[in-house]
């Protein structure tokens, strides 16, 4: 698995490679801002989470990726590149044949994520008819063949299955194989498993590990959920008010995490050993992000902001190799040059 | 699936019989004596006791309603007061005229609403989904026979383009245009309440379907609009089923109105006589099939509604 | 003003005792088939000491929620009964009044269970209102608790449950939970819609209220970490039976049930270097409405043999106050006596 990061990206084009990514959504009262600025890249085959509380942008940015916002009220700008092509310059035309056998995407809630009216089998074989144009029949095959992939016990008798009758693990299941069905180069996982139970959500984060190793795909998991980036992402990316404040391998990120945001996210987790000490918290609220203050979003936050922090939004700074942070108090801009600029 | 239907196939025998027992009672809660409205006042009484016991009226109720029943049943509805001659064939022609008209105006009117509802579904809250509303709310609140007697203002009187009354040329009904051409202003008038139900509620389901999650799931898949649009069409369509078979039904008895305006030779028609010449077997036999027929397109749009939606089968 | 009502057996007496509860409900009736009924809650037995949080875990289906409606006498038992600090609940004893002046409940969704047309202030002195506290009183005490769960009482008082984030709508559910004073409150989880850096502010606020107080909870959650953090002892469910309980401390070092040990060891590691390689189970929990015979964990047990599918498994006391419900636990302690 390649552990590329940002700085050194040593493959000659990156499967993502997005500069300045920005997503605002008009509503009738204000525009929310809900990603500013995001630098991401991903090589083929690696796994990156991204980790973040309600509104911090995480989901929006996963489909932005996929210009999956709904058109009307979203404005999308930056430079994105996918698989060698440009993302930002495709029509509705390009887009459509851009999702499916470039990137998909798995959703959280598999019941409300799939048709409820067509049987599991036709969902998954008519992406396969739309992209590769081969007969009913034949996809329909792919699609079984598809089902035994992802390990669903019986595959041939729930292809004609509606989603309301598999339980819970086996209809995430299905969602995955839907999301591979016209071979993926880049695999997209908002919060697969949070609506599953513990059980089963460690038998999908183990299944789509094995899928992502044999497959060789790049996947980008978001959650809210350090466990979850534990047991899958080789780089882990916190976001805070619509930007990565931190970024990091993920053994680095749980075991050494710099960024005040960051360490006070993992404090506050609760955990095996937490059992009679008082958790750590964050005081406030997250940030309205229709009125994001002029500095770091997390400064109003910040035990350790300086007056600095709130007048101009801090770099994201490499403070040693493969780890950036974006706090001028933990990670001084004398001492690092500014990356990826 | 066939448990359910023949559970719900079941379930209309009651409902089957409440419905003919209200029917069979109108003459009898109705006040006065029913033999009071056939024979003279000075009748004899002899006579009259003699027309009772001809007409079988002079039985126990229970018994007179499972005559009438099984008479009802095998199409024999007795004798029209006011024509003197069976109500049975008169009604058969009656309501397949009134069939015919209202399947038309309903079909009209789903048509319409489907693509109204369709279209402000799309685009909420656009021009086109204003337009299309204002269109639905002008439906539902114009009253249907004033439309209708515009429309033979418009079109019959000042065009002369369509004829304004009656069925056509006579002799039997047959499908061409000298024939169809009398459907047409009634038909258009009758749409217009289904029209703007409709719109409404298709208008609603689409723009609830559209933000459902798995059409995002659908546009991630990279399907096109118009693999898209037949998401839509299969989701919305059990509810939409189920408001137009209740329209259909409502339209078979409700037209009464537009069938008097248009002097269309239907139930609606053969109700209102009967109303004004207190022809109560008329009445009573003509409610009892449109009864009929509300209760039979009710398990028809239940069942297709089961049919459709996978979540409604219980296995 | 209202009072806590006093204790009466003192604190050897367990504050609530659940004795043969049941829950089955019946599915719609079938043409051709028999009734079926979801058992979503069979014949469990359990105490919860004075001042204790007892925590009940389990995945969907298991019957947790039901269990805590049973106890909170929101629906109906099948059978069995709950017995609070020595009195037997309904005609006889304890009057339901009374019972829900001394136990409430904080559910999981915090918006829809407050009532979006009342202000906070009047949402929480609703009860007490009811209960025949003046008003002005009933006002006073509402800023106390507000004070007491961090919500600045001028701030906050008049606001409506919109104008609030998720963990302040739940600060207020737990006032709300406050306001007639009572002994126990059933938590049903109370912080799973909750951010984690909220929900660790919920939580040390539920473990100092519990102090102030003098509380006594059941947290019902199927995060295991949360409920190890917060519980004294701990409730395992599977499909409406009990799988084991326990002190947190026994069962989460030791857990003797194979379900339990693999819930624990569904919890992703927080080591990369050290990460799963198999699920501990596979497939999901099976359908409520018709469970498997004898234990009802034997489908996806890797320890099952043919006894389990013949007998449902007793209890078997594995160390003090911490006994599992398996045939191949009772098996291992007789061989150990042997």
């Amino acid at each position: 698995m390649n552990m590329a990061s940002p700085a050194t990206a040593a493959s000659p084009t990156p499967l993502v490679r997005a500069r300045d990514l920005c997503v605002s959504f008009a509503t009738p009262r204000a525009t929310v801002n809900a990603v500013n600025g995001v630098n991401l890249d991903l090589a083929q085959g690696e796994s990156l989470c991204i980790l973040g509380e309600s509104g911090s942008g995480k989901s929006v940015t996963l489909r932005a990726l996929m210009r999956l916002n709904p058109p009307k009220r979203t404005v999308v700008t930056g430079e994105l590149n996918v698989a060698n092509q440009d993302v930002m310059q495709m029509t509705q035309a390009q887009l459509s044949q851009y999702r499916g056998p470039v990137v998909s995407m798995i959703f959280q809630e598999p019941l409300s994520a799939l048709d409820p009216v067509f049987t599991i089998g036709h969902q998954i074989a008519e992406a396969i008819v739309r992209h590769e144009g081969i007969s009913r029949k034949a996809a329909r095959a792919r699609a079984l063949s598809l089902l035994e992939l992802v390990q669903i016990p019986s595959a041939a008798r729930r292809l004609g299955a509606y989603p309301h009758e598999l339980s819970g693990g086996l209809r995430q299941r299905a969602m995955i194989a839907m999301a591979l069905s016209c071979n993926p180069r880049l695999l997209l996982a908002d919060e697969p498993t949070t609506a599953l139970d513990a059980t089963v959500q460690i038998q999908i984060l183990l299944l789509l590990r094995k899928l992502q190793r044999e497959l060789g795909m790049g996947v980008i998991f978001v959650t809210h959920d350090i466990g979850v980036a534990s047991e899958v992402a080789d780089r882990v990316a916190v976001m805070y008010g619509g930007r990565v404040v931190e970024e990091a391998p993920v053994e680095i990120l749980i075991r050494s995490p710099r960024h005040p945001y960051t360490s006070g996210l993992l404090g506050a987790t609760v955990h095996a050993g937490t059992r009679g000490t008082r958790l750590t918290t964050i005081p406030g609220a997250p940030p309205d992000l229709a009125e994001l203050p002029a500095g770091c979003a997390f400064a109003p936050r910040c035990t350790r902001a300086e007056p600095g922090c709130h007048k101009a939004v801090p770099p994201l700074l490499e403070v040693t190799a493969g780890h950036h942070v974006r706090c001028p108090v933990v990670c001084p801009a004398r001492i690092q040059a500014p990356i990826n600029v | 699936m066939l448990e359910y239907t023949l559970k719900r196939i079941a379930y209309t025998i009651p409902i089957g019989l409440a419905v003919s027992l209200v029917c069979f009672m109108l003459v009898h809660i109705s006040p006065g004596d029913p033999i009071d409205s056939i024979v003279p006042p000075d009748t004899p009484t002899e006579v009259i006791e003699q027309i009772r016991a001809e007409y079988g009226l002079d039985r126990p109720l229970p018994v007179q309603y499972g005559l009438w029943l099984s008479r009802a049943l095998q199409g024999d509805f007795g004798e029209s007061i006011s024509k003197g001659r069976p109500i049975g064939p008169d009604l058969w022609v009656a309501t397949k005229n009134s069939l015919m008209l209202a399947a038309f105006g309903a079909t009209l009117g789903f048509v319409i609403g489907c693509v109204l509802g369709g279209a402000a579904g799309a685009f909420r809250d656009s021009w086109i989904d204003k337009l299309c509303l204002g269109i639905a709310l002008f439906g539902v609140s114009v009253p249907h026979y004033w439309l209708g007697m515009v429309l033979v203002i418009i079109f019959s009187v000042q065009l002369n383009l369509l004829p304004s009354m009656g069925m056509g040329p006579t002799g039997p009904w047959a499908w061409d245009w000298d024939h169809l051409r009398f459907l047409v202003l009634p038909a258009v008038t009758l749409s217009l309440i289904p029209a703007g139900l409709v719109t409404r509620t298709v208008r609603g389901l689409v723009s609830d379907i559209m933000g459902q999650d798995y059409i995002t799931t659908l546009r991630g898949k990279g399907l096109r609009t118009s693999g898209i649009v037949l998401h839509v069409i299969k989701n919305a369509a059990p509810t939409t089923l189920a408001v137009m078979g209740l329209q259909l039904a409502s339209l078979l008895g409700g037209s009464i109105l537009v069938e008097a305006v248009f002097a269309w030779p239907g139930t609606g028609m053969l109700l209102n006589n009967a109303i004004f010449q207190r022809d109560l077997p008329v009445l009573q036999a003509t409610t009892l099939v449109l009864a009929f027929f509300f209760v039979f397109l009710n398990l028809i749009v239940d069942l297709a509604q089961t049919a459709l939606d996978p979540r409604m089968r219980r296995t | 003003m209202i009072e806590r009502m006093p204790d009466r057996g003192g604190p050897q007496q367990p504050l609530l005792i659940a004795r043969g509860l049941t829950k089955h409900f019946p599915l719609s009736k079938s043409l051709m088939r028999r009734r079926e009924v979801v058992q979503a809650v069979d014949n469990i037995d359990f105490s919860v000491m004075k001042g204790e949080t007892l925590g009940i875990v389990g995945e969907s289906g298991c019957g947790k929620s039901t269990a805590s409606r049973l106890i909170m006498q929101l629906i109906e038992p099948t059978s069995g009964e709950v017995i609070f600090d020595g009195e037997s609940i309904g005609r006889s004893g304890l009057s339901l009044k009374k019972y829900r002046r001394q136990v409430q409940m904080v559910f999981q969704d915090s918006y829809s269970s407050l009532n979006p047309r009342l202000t906070i202030e009047e949402s929480i002195s609703y009860a007490p209102m009811v209960h025949g506290v003046p008003k002005s009183k009933a006002i006073s005490r509402t800023h106390e608790l507000l004070e007491a769960v961090g919500l600045a009482p001028s701030q906050y008082a008049r606001r409506y449950p919109h104008e609030l984030s998720g963990g302040q709508r739940q600060r207020i559910n737990i006032a709300r939970a406050l306001a007639l004073h009572p002994r126990l409150i059933v938590l049903d989880e109370p912080v799973s819609a909750l951010d984690k850096s909220v929900e660790a502010q919920v939580l040390n606020l539920l473990i100092d209220l519990k102090k102030q107080f003098d509380l006594t909870y059941i947290f019902i959650s199927h995060d295991l970490n949360v409920v190890e953090h917060v519980a004294d002892r701990v409730l395992v469910m599977y499909l409406g039976k009990i799988a084991e309980i326990g002190p947190v401390d026994s069962l989460f070092s030791d857990p003797a049930h194979p379900y339990t040990q693999a819930l624990l060891d569904s919890r992703p590691s927080m080591d990369p270097s050290r990460r799963r390689t198999e699920p501990p189970l596979f497939g999901d929990p099976p359908n409520p409405i018709n469970p498997p015979s004898g234990c009802r964990f034997r489908t996806r047990c890797r320890k099952a043999w043919g006894l389990c599918a013949e007998q449902p498994p007793p209890f078997h006391q594995i160390k003090p106050n911490h006994s599992a419900s398996c045939h191949a636990v009772a098996l291992e302690a007789e061989r150990v006596s042997e």
